[in-house]
Order: C-alpha cells, then structure tokens, then sequence
C-alpha cells in the first residue's frame, strides 16, 4: 500500500512536487504518468526515502523497492554481487528465489553487469529489486530504452508478480500505452502538480490525457 | 651491483610504504570521493603512538597493534569532520581534511613536542644476492603484500567489501538499496586510517617520525595515488614501488636531500600525463 498526502518536496527554493495525494492499494497496479521534468522520479525518489519531504505525508504498507531510472546498477559489479546488495535491507544473501522467476538472470549471474544489453540491465534492476522482498514495488520508467519485445517480456514478469505475490506497484512510465494495459488505475503529474486521475480505461479516451504525455498542457 | 640491489631492495620497502598511505588515500577516495589530505597524519598518530607505547615499557606487538588503532579511530574522526554533514561536497571535504591536519599538528606538538621520535624495529640485516638489507625493510614488504591480500579479499569476497565497492560504483544505487553511504564513508575513512597507521608502525623504526613527517608521507602517497587515477589499488601499489624506488636510488647515488623533489618530479609527470587522457580527480556524484 502507497498513501501519499498533500505531498510537497523543495530542490533549495525550487519546488518539484506540490500538494501532491496518490493511493495505491493492497496488491493495486497504479501507474503515474507524465512528461519528462514532471516529478514523477523526484516521487519515486521520495517514496524510497531518499528525499525528504517539505511537508506532507508518507505512508508505505510494508517493504518498498525502488526500480529507479537508468536502471542505475553497480557496473562493476558482477549480476549476483548486484542481486545480493540488493538484499542489504532484507538480509536476503541468496539469490535463488530470483532466478526461478526471472531464470536468465542465472545465465548472467557471473557476467559484469555494466557490459549487459540494456534489456538484461533492466531484468537485473528487476531481480534487484525483488532482493528486498517488497511488499511495494516502484518502477521508474520500465521501458525507456528497451526493445518492443524486451518491455513486452519485463512486463508479463511484473503483472504476473503483482497477480501471484499480491505486490502493490506503482508504474511510472512516459508510455501511456504500456501503462494503460498493465495498471487498472492512473494519475497524471504535470509541473509538480497532480492534474488528473481516474480508471485507465476512461483515461486511455481522454485526448486531452494523450496531450500531456507528448509533453503538452492539459487545459 | 650489490649496492644497486640494495637500492632496489630499500627502494621496494619504501615504496611499500607508500603504498599503504596511497591505499588509505584510494579506498577514501573511491567510497567518499574525498582525497584525504589527513592522510600522512594517521601515519604520524600511528608512528609517535608506538613510540610512546614501547618507551612506557609496552611490549612489542601490542604497542603496534594499539597504535595502529588509535590512527584508525582517528581516521574516523576526520570523516566525521569531512563528510559527518549532510551534504558536504567533495572540494567542501578536501579542504576540511587539510584543517584536521594542522589541527594535528597542534595536537601532536602537545602531547609528544616537537623533536622526532623513533621506535625500535627489527634489529639485524639478512644477504640477498650479495646485497644486504634490514630485516625491518623485509618485515615492511611482507606487511604491505598482507595488507594489499587482504584489502583485495575484503573488496572481493565479502558483503561489506561489496557494498563499500557498491557506494564507489554507484553512491546513487547504493542509496536505492538502502546501503547508508555516510556510514560507508566513514568506514573507508577508518580503514583508510589503518592503513595509514601500519605505514606509519613500520616506517617509524626506520626513519624518525615528527608532526610534520605526514608532508613527505602525504606527497609521496598522492603521487602513488595519481598514479592509480585514485581509484585502481594494485595500479597504486606499481607507483608506490616506482616512487620508492626512484627515490632511495636518488638517495643512494648522491641526491639525497632531493627525495621529495623526485616525488614531486614524478607526481607532476604523472598528473600531466592523466590529464591528457582521462579526469584524475573527479567529483563523485553525491
């Protein structure tokens, strides 16, 4: 469970997020969407605990991964050394348990993960991730950079960890498309500022919703 | 030719010591991004610390041990100066580090005054090839390949080593998976400490050590740490063994009141040369 209230947080006198309220419930796939310079990263930042609010309040049910953007993996570091450190707040050393779900992680485990294709980086910061084992999971664009059938792959093995393992999700993603199939719910953040939510089905018809992720204003 | 080698052999031994203050300075470096300018002091703390402890009838081994400590618990001090606040800048905590070591000074000048201190090491001397060399020389030889086997065990096999590469690799990550960096930070400055203060152990009962010892120490191990662009250890560890040797040669052959003029000679060539190829010092995201 996310609960974010009347969220605002301040780079110096420049404020990134303001008045900003988004749920997610238990084992509920949300996604945040947006263009580039909205916010959504400084959220994602803010919900992992690494940037502290102005004001407002954060509220997480349980154990939250971030998966941030850019992947942003240790590239000297072998994938099990990254899979393992992903572990540091669990104490979970064994990486098993990832690599039956995501079974070519097994295949890399010895490789240095700064010379992998973005796609298996990606699938790294995945199992990474699930090191922790959260109850809350936070993608941070799944798909930037990623092939059609890389993103397709990544995202058959989040929908089927949020249908199995009840995790809550949230989806931060640029590609409305992507995000409107997997989450059953979305929120808008343009300039900070939460401008529209609701199911993803009626946002999916809204054209002035399909403006703001080309980087328009929603009027 | 025997002099020569013993050259070569006393220039291996000092070089290792550098190299140990030049590791101090890389692990620092590559965890926190900060270049230590502190770092020649451990070594000081470490080495009137052992002279102290042996003149107050404290046996050998303990003395050592002891003192090796006290320059790593003063390495942490000095990263809870540096990098203990929120926020502080790579440049921010350069220049910290270079107060904490005047503020050495004055500590050192009150508790062991200002003439230099020495420490009984190793006595006699053992033949190499026809070349005779103190078994102290020997002794800091084999410490130094302990030391760099065991730093490269800690970095390699174990979860903290990994974690502490992890912050080096990527501070950023290293947050995202909840690995405290500030606490990495310091633990790089405490074993920066160590290893500073086992430099400092072993040069002790070969040269006299003074407050102000910690200059030479200091050139000498950032010019070895230039040399591994303040990041590759064992590239560290080949520079400390050139510098040591190019100097004790310069010593030997005539030139000695120029060691640190060599250093200096050969850290400038070095830096230049890095510049030309890749950044030597970079800021480390923070």
């Amino acid at each position: 469970m996310i609960d974010v209230q009347d969220l605002v947080v301040s780079y110096g006198t420049a404020t990134a997020l303001e008045h900003v309220t988004l749920h997610a419930g238990k084992g509920e796939m949300v996604a945040l969407l947006g263009p580039n310079g909205a916010g959504k990263s400084t959220l994602a930042n803010t919900l992992a605990g690494l940037l502290r609010p102005a004001s407002g309040t954060v509220r997480i049910g349980g154990r939250l991964a971030l998966i941030p953007e850019g992947r942003q993996l240790f590239p000297d570091l072998s994938v099990v050394d990254n899979l393992v450190l992903g572990g540091w707040r669990s104490g979970e050393r064994d990486p098993s348990f990832v690599y039956e779900l995501l079974p070519r992680l097994a295949d890399l485990a010895g490789r240095r993960a700064g010379v992998l294709s973005g796609g298996e980086q990606q699938m790294v910061a995945f199992g990474r991730a699930m090191m922790s084992r959260p109850s809350v999971l936070v993608v941070d664009e799944l798909s930037l950079g990623l092939a059609p059938n890389v993103t397709a792959d990544l995202a058959g093995h989040l929908t089927e960890l949020n249908r199995s393992q009840g995790l809550t999700v949230l989806l931060i993603e640029q590609n409305a498309r992507l995000a409107f199939e997997l989450c059953s719910r979305a929120y808008v953040l343009e300039s900070g500022r939460l401008v529209t939510e609701g199911e993803c089905a009626e946002l999916a018809g809204d054209p002035r919703v399909a403006s703001a992720y080309l980087g328009g204003t929603i009027t | 030719m025997s002099a020569f080698l013993t050259y070569l052999l006393n220039g291996l031994a000092v070089g290792c010591a550098i190299a140990l203050i030049a590791s101090g300075l890389v692990v620092i470096h590559r965890v926190t991004g900060v270049v230590n300018f502190a770092q020649g002091t451990f070594a000081v703390v470490a080495g009137l610390c052992t002279s102290s402890l042996l003149g107050l009838g404290f046996p050998h081994g303990l003395s050592e041990v002891a003192a090796v400590l006290v320059a790593a618990f003063a390495g942490l001090l000095t990263g809870l100066a540096a990098i203990g606040r929120p926020g502080t800048t790579a440049l921010s905590s350069l220049i910290v580090t270079l107060g904490v070591g005047v503020l050495a000074y004055a500590v050192e000048i009150v508790l062991w005054g200002d003439q230099p201190r020495s420490a009984p090491g190793l006595a006699g001397s053992v033949t190499v090839a026809g070349a005779r060399i103190q078994t102290q020389y020997l002794l800091v030889i084999g410490v130094t390949a302990a030391a760099f086997v065991l730093l490269a065990i800690f970095f390699g096999r174990t979860y903290l080593g990994k974690a502490l590469t992890a912050c080096a690799s990527n501070p950023y990550a290293a947050r995202v998976v909840g690995i405290d960096i500030r606490r990495m930070g310091l633990l790089a400055f405490a074993l920066g400490g160590l290893l500073g203060g086992i430099a400092g152990v072993l040069v002790t009962p070969l040269r006299p050590i003074s407050f102000d010892t910690d200059v030479t120490l200091i050139v000498n191990g950032f010019a070895a740490a230039v040399f591994g662009a303040l990041t590759r250890p064992v590239i560290t560890l080949a520079g400390a063994l050139l510098l040591g040797v190019a100097e004790t040669m310069a010593a030997g052959y005539g030139y000695g009141s120029h060691q640190l003029e060599v250093a200096l000679g050969l850290m400038l060539v070095v830096m230049i040369v890095q510049a030309g190829r890749r950044p030597a010092i970079s800021q480390e995201p923070t």
